[in-house]
């Protein structure tokens, strides 16, 4: 009785190897196909200065992005003030740095609010069907059924202006899609053989949903996400331009384009300049998420 | 079709009702408390009291939520803080301006959309694909908000190419309303000047709005005219010897367009949203503008009552879009 154990532990240990090798195929892949695809290098590129830009603004910034110089008021892109100054005489270009925290800030806790608390709902729902389904499902259409913006706006006119209250409304807005995606893919999964033969061994339905199931939805949740992520960015800068997002003083593009506003005509750049910074952010993201999308399609990986 | 059309009305009812308890659940979170903002900070405790049982807001919620209900039936909407009149009245005189550009700015995204996509199909990675592909990146990142600033400052307050913001010239005397849509009411009542003039203020805030419709409709026509022309059917069409151009139109076309008659209609509740900051910026006399300002000044009742609106025509909208859809592609057979 020992040759069989011995081939087995064999076995182990060529199949530790094999998964290890597959691994390390498959991250190779992804560089591989990550560089033929030249636009989502750009994305990439522009992704990772806003992080640095955010991580080192301090470092950056040539002033604090509060410091009003009064004499300095509205001057034009120069040498001193690269962006100019705004009415209070705050240096633009230090506050468009540090508004990319901001700007990272709502994206980033938006996702990490909306996409679990989706999940959670779409497998719970495609996991165990019947009334509880069509009860969350149909909630999730009255979510649905409102344009995404104007839900937002309600909401964060409701809850009261702020950059906190921004991030509860946006996500509120934005877990239905998620929660569709992961019920279809926990429906497609759920009655295959392997999770059969869990429930069989006695897993409970927590273990299968959390561990199994899960598992299965999170390409198609993140590529979803990453395409989600620019138009997020826009519509916190859409609720700060309205008022009803991020308040003063807080370095937030969407409220700084909407401070130029009455300096539009003598002053363009107190307005446009924070304007074109979401415009380069969003793109980097919607590249990003194009490209993220292809690499996790198993058709282009084939070739 | 007519089993599939009447499940969809079930729900479309259910999600009419969770509409309904949704805006009424906005008006609940409230923390201000909005008779503080009616009756004035100074309002001695008795009148807020009065106030409060008069807008009954000293009763349960659901007691709330019954009338809330029952009064909607009705369709009393309530009175706006604002404007002292009943928001439904307040609602229907703005919506016809946001409706009438929104549809200005479907028809600008749809003329360029489409042919944009079918070109950008056709010579596939040629210069003309790479400009569409950057064109329809841009539009879908641009803030809505940004562009409408700088085009004014460009196209207006620079070059006065355009005119200044708004519907009508004030020199202009606006034609007898009939339908609320300046352009339709120009031309009953025979009115030229005014029709060109409207038409001429519509151009900057349509293609500012329809800038995003262009770019979404742009990609799916692209993208669904790309799977129809590596079709085998579309080859057997070329083999025999079919003019390219028929072959385009009269077998690659029809199919392609099927896709993206759903992305039009889910453009159109992008362009309802989408109208609160173009209109806000063009002071552009409609529902966005009302709406934006009723948020800011916390006008509970108009913010309640826009936003069910607007969620009620997204719906109908999507049912419209979804009938069409089944009607137009004859391999989706629902309610079997």
């Amino acid at each position: 009785m020992n040759a069989p154990s011995a081939s087995s532990k064999l076995d182990r240990s060529d199949a530790r190897r094999h998964r290890s090798d597959a691994r390390r195929q498959y991250w190779c892949d992804t560089f591989t196909l990550w560089r033929r695809n030249k636009l989502m290098v750009v994305g990439t590129f522009i992704i990772l200065v806003l992080l640095v830009v955010a991580a080192a603004a301090p470092l950056l910034a040539t002033q604090g992005p509060f410091d009003q110089i009064s004499k300095d008021r509205l001057i034009p892109p120069s040498a001193q003030y690269w962006f100019g100054t705004d009415s209070l005489g705050r240096d633009i270009y230090s506050r468009v740095v540090y508004g990319s925290r901001v700007t990272l800030l709502i994206a980033l806790l938006v996702a990490a609010i909306s996409t679990p608390l989706g999940m959670a709902i779409g497998v719970l729902s495609g996991y165990f069907g019947g009334a509880v389904d069509e009860f969350l499902m149909r909630t999730s259409d009255v979510f649905l059924a409102f344009p995404k913006l104007i839900l937002a706006v309600a909401f964060a006119a409701a809850l009261g202006p702020g950059v906190e209250n921004a991030i509860i409304a946006i996500s509120v807005a934005n877990w239905p899609s998620y929660a569709r995606l992961a019920r279809a893919e926990t429906l497609t999964v759920k009655n295959n053989e392997y999770i059969q033969a869990m429930r069989v061994l006695g897993a409970s339905n927590l273990r299968i949903m959390i561990g199994h199931i899960t598992p299965m939805c999170l390409s198609s949740i993140i590529v979803r996400m990453s395409l989600d992520m620019g138009a997020i960015i826009l519509t916190a800068a859409g609720l700060g331009f309205l008022g009803l997002g991020a308040q003063p003083p807080t370095p937030e593009w969407g409220l700084m384009v909407s401070d130029g506003r009455d300096f539009l005509v003598d002053q363009w750049w107190v307005s446009t300049l924070p304007g074109i910074a979401i415009l380069i952010v969003v793109v980097g993201f919607n590249l990003l998420g194009d490209g993220i999308r292809d690499i996790l399609d198993p058709h282009q990986r084939q070739n | 079709m007519l089993q599939y059309l009447s499940r969809r009305l079930v729900t479309l009812t259910i999600t009419l009702l969770g509409i309904m308890v949704m805006t009424f659940f906005i008006s609940l979170i409230v923390p201000l408390d909005p008779l503080a903002s009616i009756a004035g900070p100074q309002a001695p405790q008795e009148t807020v009291e009065r106030l409060r049982k008069l807008y009954g807001f000293d009763q349960p919620v659901y007691v709330q939520f019954g009338k809330y209900v029952s009064r909607l039936a009705k369709g009393d909407l309530g009175e706006s803080f604002q404007t002292g009149r009943p928001v439904l009245e307040d609602i229907l005189a703005y919506f016809p301006a946001t409706i009438e550009l929104a549809t200005v700015a479907l028809i600008i995204s749809i003329l360029v959309g489409i042919p944009l996509g079918i070109l950008s199909a056709v010579y596939r990675n040629s210069i003309i694909d790479h400009f569409a592909r950057v064109f329809s990146l841009i539009g879908v990142s641009m803030p809505v908000f940004w562009t409408g600033l700088v085009l004014l400052l460009i196209f207006y307050f620079k070059l006065s190419w355009f005119p200044e913001p708004g519907r009508l010239d004030i020199m202009l005397i606006e034609p007898d309303e009939v339908t609320g849509f300046l352009l339709v009411d120009a031309i009953i009542a025979w009115d030229w000047e005014v029709f060109f003039d409207a038409l001429w203020h519509m151009v900057l805030p349509g293609f500012v709005l329809g800038m995003w419709g262009m770019a979404g409709i742009a990609r799916i026509v692209r993208s669904s005219m790309l799977d129809v022309l590596s079709q085998e059917y579309i080859k057997t069409a070329r083999i025999k010897g079919l003019a390219e151009y028929k072959v385009l139109t009269r077998h690659a076309l029809r199919n392609a367009l099927v896709p993206a008659v759903t992305v039009i209609g889910l453009t159109y509740g992008g362009l309802l949203e989408g109208s609160v900051l173009t209109e806000t910026i063009f002071s552009w006399p409609g529902l966005g503008r009302y709406l934006a300002r009723a948020f800011l000044t916390l006008d509970l009742n108009a913010v309640v009552g826009g936003t069910m609106l607007v969620a009620f025509t997204f719906c109908f909208v999507n049912l419209i879009v979804d009938l069409i859809y089944a009607f137009l592609n004859p391999k989706i057979t629902y309610g079997e």
